[in-house]
């Protein structure tokens, strides 16, 4: 029975782990049924990044995890212990726009904005990626990115525009 | 989600110690076991978080093969020099599979070893033999369009949902496992089963054994190959019916054939007898057709899904073409040739 305390599933035990999130490192405990997603809105207030289905099929809460795009709505805070967020929040230059988010606004790339910064992430993934060389790659690579109000062709528009541009460089 | 306990162990043998008592699941990527757990349909009292194990290894094995680490995510295997080079139909399957969200953080073991999307396996108000044993199928006589039209039984009409997992058994992988009892390899065909009368038994997995790695072997399918995938909606979406085809074509002939066959079963689907029928063949529409009849016989339809039978047959001939010529399906522009 020395076991059955820690086994006891219905007991509430906070594992603190650390993460740095835009950033900043920050040592957080949380419960190891909190999702990536969930500890970045309820508890450290950045609510840039969306729930959408919450089921890893709308893209809307897509955030950087070591530079890598992934759905933090299906990964588990505790697991990503010392990990680097970036979220929507993380990807401007203090007041200088990422190249994305001027991107979108000069090809007017979305209506309502709810998908925005998940889309504004995975297209930073796509890019850091280095996959993507044509119109259909983007549509492609953006397509766990769901937008409803259907701005698919300047969403496409605005990432080929500094997908060139990086490429140029 | 129901509350568990957890743990962290950072090597394999620690882990299988943790995870051999009771309800307990292996977490890796999280992107099935997280959502099936959001939904009630896993519940476990103890996840073990095997993230830390050191199996996320890409590496050449001493007879030419490759072995694909478990824990290595999806898209860095299918974007792997040596997968891509060595192994393009496995590097296409899973490319065609998924988001590339879900492939950054999905891994080996957990895609071979995710479950159905079968609607009433999901919806937790309807009877469902794998998700709850003896409560009866939902999808027999159900809204059945996506499900199983060979081997399925009177429990269960399931289909296994990978992409990847249908490139792994056309290539003859073997998948590495280490439990309580200790190590051994199944060959691909062996690991994922039929439904019988056991319909909640996706694989032949034993309780607390925990997959370790995926081996390639060294026969390589590099100029004949193609990954064909048919769904409702161009990408992100599963396989109605999807197709892994490689040939080796010597002096015009075909000397060996490789179909299995995604979306139409609760395993990937492969006849070796019925691959034997092109042996000897030259590439052409007939001696594909007559493999696609002898892959799909005794398809069975279940009413909404009737039309999966003679889609396969079609997709299988297309696939075989595509392989002939060396003209493999690409994953982005989505025309089929």
């Amino acid at each position: 029975m020395a076991t059955a305390t820690l086994d006891t599933p219905t007991e509430s035990r906070s594992i603190t782990i650390s993460l740095t999130i835009n950033g900043q490192l920050r040592r957080l405990p949380v419960e190891p049924w909190t999702t990536l997603l969930d500890l970045l809105r309820e508890q450290e207030g950045l609510t840039g990044t969306k729930k959408g289905c919450d089921h890893g099929q709308c893209g809307a809460c897509t955030v950087l995890i070591d530079g890598k795009r992934i759905n933090s709505c299906l990964s588990l805070a505790v697991s990503r212990d010392g990990a680097e967020i970036v979220t929507v929040e993380g990807l401007a230059d203090a007041d200088k726009l990422h190249p994305l988010q001027q991107a979108f606004i000069d090809h007017d790339a979305f209506q309502c904005g709810y998908c925005t910064p998940g889309q504004l992430c995975s297209a930073a993934g796509l890019l850091a990626e280095g996959r993507a060389t044509s119109r259909d790659d983007v549509r492609e690579m953006m397509s766990g990115n769901i937008c409803r109000c259907g701005a698919y062709t300047n969403i496409t528009d605005a990432v080929l525009e500094v997908l060139e541009k990086e490429t140029a460089k | 989600m129901n509350r568990f306990s957890y743990a962290r162990p950072t090597d394999v043998a620690e882990a299988v110690r943790e995870g051999s008592p009771g309800d307990v699941r292996y977490l890796a990527g999280g992107t099935n076991l997280v959502d099936l757990m959001k939904e009630n349909v896993e519940r476990p009292v103890r996840v073990v978080d095997i993230n830390r194990l050191p199996l996320h290894d890409i590496s050449d094995l001493p007879d030419g093969g490759l072995r694909l680490g478990a824990l290595a995510t999806n898209a860095d295997t299918a974007w792997d020099a040596r997968v891509e080079e060595r192994y393009p139909l496995l590097s296409s399957a899973i490319l065609a599979g998924a988001s590339p969200q879900l492939r950054n953080a999905a891994t080996n073991g957990g895609n071979v070893n995710q479950r159905t999307r079968c609607y009433y396996f999901y919806d937790t108000a309807t009877p469902c033999n794998k998700r709850e044993p003896g409560s009866g199928c939902g999808a027999i006589g159900g809204v059945n369009r996506i499900h199983a039209i060979l081997g399925a039984s009177a429990a269960c009409i399931a289909t296994h949902p990978s992409d990847m997992a249908v490139a792994l058994a056309a290539l003859d992988a073997t998948v590495q496992v280490t439990g309580p009892d200790g190590d051994r390899a199944i060959p691909f065909a062996d690991y994922h089963r039929l439904p019988g009368a056991e319909a909640w038994q996706d694989n032949n997995l034993a309780p607390g054994e925990l997959v370790t790695a995926i081996d390639l072997p060294d026969e390589r399918f590099t100029g004949h190959y193609t990954y064909l995938k048919l769904r409702d909606r161009l990408s992100y979406a599963f396989a109605l019916v999807s197709v892994a085809a490689a040939l080796k074509i010597e002096d015009g002939r075909i000397v060996e054939a490789r179909v299995a066959l995604g979306g139409v079963a609760h395993k990937p689907w492969r006849v070796k007898t019925a691959e034997s029928v092109l042996h000897g063949e030259t590439p052409s529409h007939n001696a594909f057709l007559a493999a696609a009849h002898a892959i799909t016989e005794g398809a069975t339809g279940h009413g909404d899904n009737d039309f999966k039978i003679g889609l396969a047959r079609k997709a299988i001939v297309r696939a075989l073409r595509q392989a002939a010529d060396g003209t493999p399906q690409s994953q982005t522009d989505k025309r089929v040739a």
